[in-house]
């Protein structure tokens, strides 16, 4: 017995040698707990963006009979596109392909259902904070469960961003088949492309920090391409029809300003001084634009509306994006400026001349605006934030890639829609019929009216 | 001259309108309005049906010339018109004057424009 004791504990002493030696070879990869607790925040600060700051920004600037259907649009997309987003979103996005031919373009199903996922992985994924693994490659420091929910967030908030484009006229069933096909077909592939380790464009060095392209432009080509397809409003004579709410238009700005820190600053995945920089840009470019609106409405139409500063302010933030994690303060002051004077001439002067209907200007403040912040993410980009250089610093060959990055989004996003809008339109229609147009999407779709006159 | 106020449903308020710009009615005030009666109508509020009794209207008022009377009614008559309880209801009463502001005219010429298009 006694024997039998000692063994033992020789060898209990020789195992734990053993084993202190591999840890002194490579550190067991640790979760950080301050970066964690920044990203849960960040998640739910885009969900922010969503519902309420969406919907009350796109429910005010309709009219007063179709304010519940853009909330319910808003609503049913986050939760529809979350499932979407773990049973097999997140895997076509961010997985590997087994098959070689396709890696660049699409990832596979080993992530579906968010299997061979544990609560202790960490993420794959990270821009600033990184940690050798086991098996020596590199990890991050966040729970890989938490990358997926941010991205998760991403995934929801940008089928709702084409709802602009479309509002007041589409049957409630065709926009949610619509809109669940194009997540799977359109937004998966071209999150895959700009975010993945496999993406083509990820590998050609295309700089998209927190979704200028595979966010704003992807959404931005799709509203344009429905609202012409979809045929202008029953009641659109080339000009805006006026906004019910202007006040649900503050608040939604206001919340999408809110949450959009946690978009940007949220995208470098690390509580560190690039998240403080990329909230620090979103912020000053935001005001720029909005200021940049504010004023434009001021000297050209006398006088500064709610609806111009709230729409710059978005506006700014929409073109900073790409750029939040490359550029500083003065990229940030130039690219708010000059967006909102292109958007502010594209959806006063422009769209009335070319005469299509994009009802809340999805197409001239989130296509446009994230246009211009890719390309001039590609002149902007500052060595001094990460090591990446822009035209004004020499690289030109930067610009050139943004330019491939926009245009190939431009083509596969346009087109895709194009295919996607045929198919939904000949499956279950989507433009309701003229009489339901006329009484509201609110009686119509859903039995509701946001305006009573009840005790 | 006459007044006309009719409480229409709100389903058919853009049939209503058309049917009145086809008679020559070109301007005419609505509201919304909320009745008690007894006739109740469904509503869904977290799945369970209520009966509710207050019902949701519009309210039209139009003054017309009394040439335009007939047709004006008929046009309302016809175009709000489901056969289902609950269609509404139609007021007629005497105007005793029409004063347009604008010119300080008065009587049933204040109630048209000659040079335009304004009928009533």
């Amino acid at each position: 017995m006694k024997k039998n004791k000692i063994t033992l504990a020789a060898l209990l002493a020789l195992l734990s040698a053993t084993v202190s030696a591999q840890t002194a070879a490579v550190a067991t990869p640790k979760i950080d707990s301050g970066d964690t607790a920044w990203m849960i925040v960040a998640i739910a600060f885009v969900l922010l963006m969503s519902i309420p700051g969406l919907a009350l920004f796109y429910g005010g600037l309709v009219r007063r009979k179709n304010v519940l259907n853009v909330f319910m649009q808003v609503f049913i997309l986050v939760a529809v596109i979350s499932i979407e987003w773990v049973v097999l979103g997140y895997s076509n996005a961010f997985s590997s392909n087994s098959i070689e031919a396709l890696k660049p373009y699409i990832g596979g199903f080993d992530w579906a259902f968010l299997s061979n996922i544990g609560i202790s992985d960490l993420s794959p994924y990270f821009i600033s904070h990184s940690q050798p693994a086991a098996d020596g490659t590199l990890i991050g420091t966040i729970p890989h469960i938490v990358f997926i929910m941010f991205q998760c967030m991403f995934a929801v908030i940008t089928p709702a961003l084409i709802i602009g484009a479309f509002a007041e006229r589409i049957n409630f069933k065709g926009f949610l088949i619509f809109s669940l096909l194009w997540s799977i077909f359109i937004y998966n592939p071209v999150a895959h492309w700009v975010w993945s380790g496999d993406g083509w464009l990820f590998k050609l060095g295309a700089l998209d920090f927190a979704g200028g392209t595979v966010v704003h432009i992807n959404a931005g080509v799709a509203a344009i391409v429905t609202a012409i397809m979809l045929g202008k409003r029953r009641d659109y004579k080339g000009h805006a029809i006026p906004a019910h709410n202007i006040t649900y238009v503050v608040m939604g700005a206001g919340l999408l300003w809110v949450g959009w820190f946690g978009f940007n600053a949220g995208s470098g995945l690390a509580a560190d001084g690039l998240a403080a920089n990329a909230l620090m840009v979103t912020h000053i470019a935001a005001a720029a634009a909005a200021l940049t609106w504010a004023l434009l409405d001021w000297f050209l139409d006398k006088r500064p509306t709610v609806v111009g500063i709230s729409t710059g302010a978005v506006a700014g933030l929409v073109a900073i994006t790409p750029a939040a994690g490359f550029v500083g303060i003065a990229g940030a002051l130039i690219i708010g400026a000059v967006v909102s004077l292109i958007c502010f001439f594209m959806v006063a002067y422009v769209k009335p001349k070319l005469g299509y209907d994009d009802s809340l200007d999805a197409f001239g403040v989130h296509g446009i605006g994230g246009i211009i912040g890719a390309v001039l993410t590609g002149v902007l980009a500052t060595p001094a934030i990460q090591a990446y250089a822009g035209a004004v610093y020499g690289n030109f060959h930067q610009l050139w890639v943004q330019l491939i990055a926009v245009g190939a989004t431009i083509i596969f996003s346009g087109v895709g829609t194009f295919v996607l809008f045929i198919i939904t339109d000949k499956l279950v229609g989507l433009r309701v019929t003229d009489k339901h147009e006329a009484v509201g999407l609110d009686e119509t779709q859903h039995g509701e009216t946001a305006y009573t006159n009840f005790d | 001259m006459k007044k006309i106020e009719a409480i229409i449903r709100k389903s058919k308020f853009e049939d209503v309108k058309r049917a009145l710009y086809d008679a020559g009615i070109e301007w005419f005030s609505y509201w919304d309005i909320t009745g008690l009666g007894k006739s109740t109508e469904d509503q869904v509020v977290r799945g369970q049906v209520f009966k509710s009794g207050y019902i949701q209207r519009r309210m039209v008022s139009i003054v017309v010339r009394d040439l335009n009377l007939d047709k004006t009614i008929n046009a309302i008559l016809d175009s709000a018109w489901t056969g289902e309880t609950g269609d509404g209801k139609l007021f007629v009463y005497d105007i005793e004057n029409t004063y347009r502001i604008r010119t300080k005219e008065s009587g049933p010429e204040a109630l048209y424009n000659k040079d335009e298009s304004t009928k009533n």
